[in-house]
């Protein structure tokens, strides 16, 4: 497939760069035919992506990188966000919902990230770190090329 | 992130604004238990008309708040949620166990 459009992002793990990241990401994204309602569900993905990387990955260690990478190939809207953190042992056991590692947090981070998103793929080694890829294709897209088959 | 309190006899009533995230959450947590305990509330009417963005970090704040109230046995509400952030709140389960009202008054007498 070709890349229309690429940006990246790569930024300390500071939870002041979190909302730069959504409205960064959401303002590439609206290059697509996304409705305001996709437009915010994907702010949501983004913000819970990053924070796991600040969270997890790094254990809120400011002094690491994280990276996001937004892509547009034909009319899908793709976005990694990736540490090098401490990574995922249990991939299946994290992505679970209400599943958390801390009390006070809902474990609803990847479950928002399913609901909003198309697709969510994670790959994860532990101390390695975490690349979460998410996809999202504009509704009316997809339904016209329904319409077509 | 904006806050503004009103107590109305045990009820606080917290309007916030601004982008509920992990960015905010500590803050937000910190400002309502203090007014809370400042003004003696039992209740807690939480209107987010000025919230315009929410993600798992904030609802984490909400469902706290949610439970510190019910275990001193008062009654949470919320109120005026923007449709996005309403959203958030009913996929999460929030809404089954706090109620949503259109406004304050209303809320008030439910409490």
């Amino acid at each position: 497939m070709k890349i229309k459009n690429q940006i990246k992002l790569s930024f300390m793990s500071l939870p002041e760069n979190l909302p730069l990241a959504r409205v960064t990401i959401a303002a590439f994204a609206s290059q697509l035919d996304f409705t305001l309602e996709d437009l915010d569900e994907i702010k949501v993905a983004v913000s819970e992506a990053v924070s796991n990387c600040i969270i997890h990955g790094y254990e809120n260690d400011p002094n690491r990188t994280v990276s996001v990478v937004g892509t547009i190939q034909e009319d899908i809207l793709e976005i990694i966000v990736e540490d090098d953190g401490k990574g995922i042992a249990d991939i299946a056991k994290a992505i679970q919902p209400a599943y958390s590692t801390c009390p006070e947090r809902m474990g609803l981070g990847f479950t928002f990230m399913h609901s909003f998103m198309d697709k969510v793929d994670v790959e994860s080694a532990v101390n390695k770190g975490t690349r979460v890829t998410m996809s999202k294709r504009p509704q009316d897209h997809a339904a016209s090329a329904a319409e077509e088959n | 992130m904006k806050y503004d309190f009103v107590s109305n006899r045990i009820t606080l009533i917290a309007r916030v604004s601004g982008e509920l995230d992990m960015l905010s959450a500590d803050n937000f947590r910190q400002e309502i238990d203090l007014a809370m305990e400042k003004n003696c509330s039992n209740n807690l009417i939480l209107n987010l008309e000025g919230v315009n963005f929410i993600d798992s970090s904030g609802l984490g704040v909400i469902l706290g708040r949610y439970k510190k109230v019910s275990l001193r046995g008062g009654r949470m509400a919320i109120v005026g949620a923007p449709v996005q952030v309403k959203r958030i709140l009913e996929l999460s389960g929030v809404l089954g166990i706090s109620k949503a009202y259109d406004n304050e008054t209303e809320a008030l007498q439910a409490m």
